[in-house]
């Protein structure tokens, strides 16, 4: 079915930068409280404040899992102040097909665990209520 | 004189939109509804969309991936925006639904009051609130040691705001809980008023919207009120739930109440995390068919506008007052300029429940006793009231065959 296209599956069965980072210079772990999805992610961040390498884990269905991948490779290179400013439409845009409301939780998981990790949680309802209002 | 009468909208199309109405309440005779302030009717709408939801999209909230869920779960978000917009809310996170009012007070006493409340402190009540903002607060101030004082009415029907800044000057107030509007005086409280000065003392305000928010337009931001509670069904919308506002960072900041499912983010045996808001405070399967009527609610009232709901119950409760103030024996209670759209009144030597009693003998269906503010009728020192309460599709016609009824109870008793 649409859900589960090519790229989808292809990063959902080969995910890019997975396993944790040590040392690194970001940690944060977030989970959905919706269906117990985790994810883990951490970053290194050079003197210029560009991050360099991505490490995540988590576990869960292949929409979250395949954005973290998604995510992480998209992440390489960008300076952090960018990043905490990336939108979700970013990783709507990537996943590339209409998603539910439960599975929009499912695709942001990553998003939200570099946002709140890097800003904050306020910042992240505000991004996640955004289309709402 | 009824004739004259002056109707904001299509009374009749909109009377049109509640079944219940059109029955007779004995044979022959018509049902004319006037307790509203204990219960309101319900448009087709509110009742359909409930229906619909049990006939298409039931399934359980938050959780599912398959469409069910995914439809359940949208109609019920949607529902939350709506009273949103409805009550002027900054987000739909600050809306908490709750089983009424009644659980809303207890939320905010249980998690707010319990955290924040020690002796030396005072919550100002009132003397003329219902037993759902009286008793919740004497329960916690027997637990926590907290002084509970109740603000006096005046003989008019309204507070006394002399002794209120006296209070909030002289003595250590943390919180102000009061009604919007009176369910039984018909008072509407300068509410926007007691809360800047509540605020300005460095307490919060807690405003009971039960018998506002379906009558007048309510707007959170304005008010400025800390907290508002109120309740679906007297508005339109289904038994069962009813909604707490509450400013966001108190929301944040106060621990949850329930525990459950829904309401965390993690779950170990050795403990657990909260889910954000307002899942927090919604522990469990909450009422989803319920909800989503209130919602089908806020689009009926929304439609007509609350403006002009309320400028018609201002001109019924006007013409029931003027009509009422014709009958001999008769004594209303409550003479606020600011009032909404209730008329509680004793006849002289007949008890409340005699009168309700011949009353609905004529197919008027209005309210006896005190009221849950049993404290209000024993500072107007009277064991009970009977209570007619209006609401959007009420008539003067209904207000005469009310007035009638009431000439031949006097008459039954031989007055």
């Amino acid at each position: 079915m649409d859900m589960y296209r090519e790229i989808i599956l292809d990063h959902a069965q080969n995910m890019r930068n997975k396993g944790l980072l040590h040392p690194n210079d970001f940690d944060h772990e977030e989970h959905n409280p919706l269906c117990g999805d985790k994810l883990h992610l951490t970053l290194q961040i050079d003197e210029h404040g560009i991050i360099r390498a991505v490490g995540w884990d988590g576990q869960g269905c292949a929409i979250s899992q395949a954005s973290a991948s998604m995510l992480g490779e998209k992440l390489i290179g960008m300076p952090l102040a960018d990043a905490k400013q990336l939108d979700k439409q970013l990783i709507l845009d990537m996943i590339g097909i209409p998603l539910t409301i439960n599975r929009v939780k499912c695709a942001l998981l990553s998003l939200k665990t570099l946002v709140v990790g890097s800003v904050g949680l306020e910042t992240w309802e505000l991004i996640e209520d955004n289309e709402d209002e | 004189m009824s004739s004259t009468f002056d109707f904001p909208y299509e009374i009749d199309t909109i009377r049109a939109d509640f079944p219940i109405l059109h029955q007779d309440h004995h044979a022959g005779v018509p049902l004319v509804f006037l307790d509203n302030a204990a219960s309101s009717q319900k448009p087709t709408a509110v009742i359909e969309a409930m229906n619909t939801y049990y006939r298409t999209i039931h399934a359980n909230v938050h959780r599912g991936i398959h469409k069910l869920s995914e439809a359940a779960t949208a109609a019920y978000e949607d529902a939350r925006k709506k009273v949103q917009k409805f009550i002027h809310a900054k987000s739909r996170r600050e809306i908490i639904f709750t089983r009424g009012t009644t659980e809303g007070i207890n939320l905010v006493a249980q998690t707010w009051g319990r955290a924040n409340l020690q002796p030396g402190d005072v919550v100002i009540s009132t003397v003329m609130e219902h037993h759902s903002n009286i008793v919740p607060w004497q329960i916690l101030a027997a637990e926590k040691g907290f002084t509970l004082k109740y603000l006096p009415v005046l003989p008019d029907g309204t507070l006394d705001l002399e002794q209120y800044t006296r209070w909030l000057r002289d003595e250590n107030v943390k919180l102000v809980t009061v009604m919007h509007a009176s369910n039984v005086l018909g008072t509407v409280n300068p509410v926007a008023k007691m809360a800047q000065m509540a605020h300005d003392a460095g307490a919060l305000i807690l405003v009971d919207g039960a018998q506002s928010v379906p009558h007048l337009p309510v707007d959170v931001q304005s008010l400025d009120c800390d907290f508002l509670v109120f309740s679906g069904h007297k508005m339109a919308a289904p038994t069962g739930i009813g909604v707490l506002y509450g400013k966001r960072d108190l929301l944040e900041a106060m621990p949850p109440w329930l525990g459950g499912g829904d309401m965390i983010s993690r779950v170990t045996l050795e403990g657990s995390t909260w889910n954000e808001l307002p899942y927090k405070f919604e522990a469990g399967t909450p009422a989803i068919a319920e909800v989503i009527g209130l919602g089908a609610a806020v689009d009926y009232l929304s439609a007509l506008s609350m403006e002009k709901i309320h400028a018609h119950e201002q001109a019924i409760t006007r013409y029931a007052l003027e009509r009422l103030a014709e009958v001999p024996n008769v004594t209303v209670y409550g003479q606020s300029s600011e009032r909404g759209a209730v008329a509680a009144f004793t006849v002289k030597n007949i008890h409340a429940h005699d009168v309700a009693q011949l009353l609905d003998a004529e197919g008027v269906a209005v309210r006896a006793g005190h009221h849950c503010a049993m404290p209000l009728h024993d500072f107007l020192a009277i064991p009970a009231t009977a209570r007619a309460s209006f609401y959007l599709y009420n008539t003067p016609q209904e207000v005469d065959i009310f007035i009638a009824a009431l000439y031949k109870a006097q008459k039954t008793f031989a007055l």
